[in-house]
């Protein structure tokens, strides 16, 4: 029936609506993204922005260089442990409401260099994700999905129970730091050097939520060992005290199966 | 006499023109450069560790994401070292197509550079809309060949993936005849410019004595006037058998780096109609049958040995020194990463211009922090 009343209202030039509706239009339809370039995704970020993608369709062409004026974050690239600190530092100084695009891989998850001793696995570790893109690089299009989702978040919120009106404080994230064995908070770890990152992966932490650093996969730890005093490099190349981990690894290395590419030759 | 104090200030790693995570310790006199540190480090990915762990095919699409602008010649530094290390023979089809892709890799290179310099100048995203542009139908090609925009994984030990489809070369000869209209118009778009002249000309003078000892190379060191090219200084591939001139610089300012590259990208579509004139001739497939198979490439065990291979990639000279324990895994891998050897004298160009010029400065030099940190 109300359905109705708006068809004919409308006919009549009468446009009804909620607040709500009329809030988050306006909020959707002008996201302004931090001109935040990493690494690869950047350029693919770039592309987006100019003539053959158009992100000003989607009313989301200001890219701002100031945290402080900007509604997105584009996590565009890999985060290493080096840069991890200032990513978290960047989101803080940005205004709330606040949204994060996790572009790529290696922003979600670490991606191809996962297995490195320098790279951030996921920055969701760090700080609250909204939308994750896949790929690497991701394509354009597939940013511009990302953000038509982000939309439709934005579209489903509610004036009266978004976190930004309460009493509270906008809550500050805590801003890592590079320890001796990986990437710390408040003195515990989060991302070690070796290993994989000791909280979950598959979960991001909710808005407010702290990471305690408590080691949710205790088997996967292991020391780096170049972190690690005992060993000390007599060449370039080779480490005198090998860590057992490391000589297991090396003793695999000698005994790779070939490729049975001697059959299909036949 | 005036009393002036020393103001240290400190520019990115989030910093719009610092093309990346990069990082400058400026100490300012007013307006005027002291002194500049750079620091780097913000995007190192541990490629070089994780090449030595993995086998050699493995790093190959690492390689895109070394500078990942020019995906192709990456590949191609790569694909060189472990060919002269293991000794695999290249059809002449193969290196044509090679060549083909790394000289539209200039094009696209050169151009995005040049827009990313007047991005600097505040011209913002202006001239880099009309260089994206090509870029994109560029970007169309690779993605015909290889599957793929950006990052190709195009190139194998012994030729390419797969060879050229069909409809690739209609759409190349297209691309070629609006190529000469798009160089004309952009660099009429500058070359004159009143405001490009004075943010450019006489700024960031680089003497050849000084860019030889940092051992910088590519454009960059050819706007200072030496010419050196590793394309012909050691031609690999089908570089031999092609037709070009190395451009050279005059003063080796701002201004001579974006001419070279003007020149550079009209010798780049020479031999892209040179190599499309020949590539029907040529013998040989795409890859040297005996690597086409799969299992080859995996299996790949080069004899024990140590080998440095370079390509001119767009930047400069891409070097890749590998030592091979004759296993299926590099024992030592290292990337001689032009960005990097580039960058080291910024600090010397930049002393004694004003702070608004450093961005300039920086953005001639056409760095990719991808390659810089590794």
């Amino acid at each position: 029936m109300a359905a109705e009343l708006q068809l004919e209202a409308e006919r009549h030039g009468v446009f009804l609506t909620t607040v709500t509706r009329f809030y988050n239009w306006g909020r959707r339809s002008s996201v302004w993204p931090l001109s935040f370039g990493l690494a690869c995704c950047a350029i693919e970020m770039m592309a987006t922005g100019l003539a053959r993608y158009d992100l000003a369709r989607f009313g989301a062409e200001m890219f701002r260089a100031s945290p402080r004026h900007a509604d997105l974050m584009i996590v565009a690239g890999t985060v290493t442990k080096k840069m991890a600190p200032q990513v978290v530092r960047l989101y803080n100084q940005m205004p709330e409401p606040r949204y994060v695009i996790s572009m790529g891989a290696c922003a979600t998850s670490g991606g191809p260099f996962r297995d490195g001793y320098n790279v951030l696995r996921g920055v969701d570790l760090l700080i609250p994700v909204d939308v994750y893109i896949p790929g690497c690089p991701p394509r354009p299009e597939a940013l511009l999905h990302a953000l038509m989702t982000l939309q439709a978040q934005i579209d489903s919120q509610q004036l009266d129970q978004v976190r930004w009106y309460g009493d509270d404080e906008p809550h500050e994230y805590p801003v890592p730091t590079l320890g001796r064995q990986g990437l710390e908070i408040d003195g515990a770890l989060i991302d070690p050097v070796g290993g994989l990152p000791l909280v979950s992966p598959l979960r991001g932490p909710q808005y407010g939520e702290q990471r305690s650093g408590e080691i949710e996969h205790p088997q996967q730890v292991r020391l780096f060992p170049i972190m690690d005093e005992s060993v000390a490099r007599e060449t370039p190349f080779r480490a005198s005290g090998v860590s057992p981990e490391i000589a297991a690894d090396d003793l695999k290395r000698s005994d790779v199966p070939e490729v049975g590419h001697a059959q299909s030759q036949r | 006499m005036l009393q002036t104090q020393e103001l240290q200030i400190n520019i990115g790693p989030q910093h719009p023109s610092t093309h990346g995570v990069f990082r400058m310790q400026v100490t300012l006199d007013g307006e005027t450069v002291v002194d500049l540190k750079p620091v780097f480090g913000y995007l190192h990915r541990n490629h070089e560790q994780i090449a030595e762990v993995s086998t050699y095919i493995q790093s190959m699409p690492y390689t895109d994401r070394l500078d990942y602008f020019n995906s192709m010649t990456s590949n191609y530094g790569l694909a060189l070292a472990v060919e002269q290390l293991a000794g695999i023979e290249v059809p002449q089809r193969a290196n044509y197509i090679r060549a083909l892709m790394s000289e539209l890799t200039r094009i696209l290179n050169h151009a995005t550079a040049i827009g990313f310099i007047l991005n600097d100048m505040g011209a913002w995203q202006t001239a880099l809309a009309f260089s994206m542009r090509e870029r994109e139908k560029i970007l169309d090609l690779f993605e015909m060949a290889s599957g793929a925009r950006m990052m190709c994984n195009y190139f194998r030990f012994g030729g390419v993936v797969r060879d050229l489809p069909p409809e690739f070369m209609p759409q190349l000869k297209d691309l070629m005849q609006g190529l000469p209209g798009f160089f004309d118009e952009f660099e009429r778009l500058l070359r004159d410019n009143e405001i490009l002249l004075g943010r450019a000309v006489n700024v960031g003078i680089l003497p050849p004595e000084i860019a030889a000892s940092y051992s910088v190379s590519g454009p960059v060191l050819r706007a200072s006037g030496i010419a050196y090219d590793i394309r012909t200084a050691d031609p690999y591939g089908a570089y031999s058998e092609l037709d070009f001139d190395i451009p050279l610089g005059e003063v080796g300012d701002v201004y001579d780096r974006i001419l070279v590259r003007f020149e550079e990208m009209r010798q780049s579509y020479r031999m892209i109609n040179q190599i499309i004139e020949r590539l029907p001739d040529t013998t040989g497939g795409h890859i040297n049958p005996a690597m086409a198979s799969i299992g080859r490439q995996k299996a790949l065990r080069p004899p024990a040995g140590e080998i440095y291979a370079r390509v001119e990639s767009p930047k400069g000279e891409l070097g890749f020194y590998l030592i091979s324990d004759g296993s299926t895994r590099p024992y030592r891998y290292k990337v001689r990463a032009p960005s990097f050897i580039n960058l080291t004298p910024l600090g010397d160009m930049c002393r004694g211009h004003a702070l608004a010029d450093v961005v300039v400065i920086l953005g001639s030099i056409d760095i990719v922090m991808g390659e810089v940190d590794r």
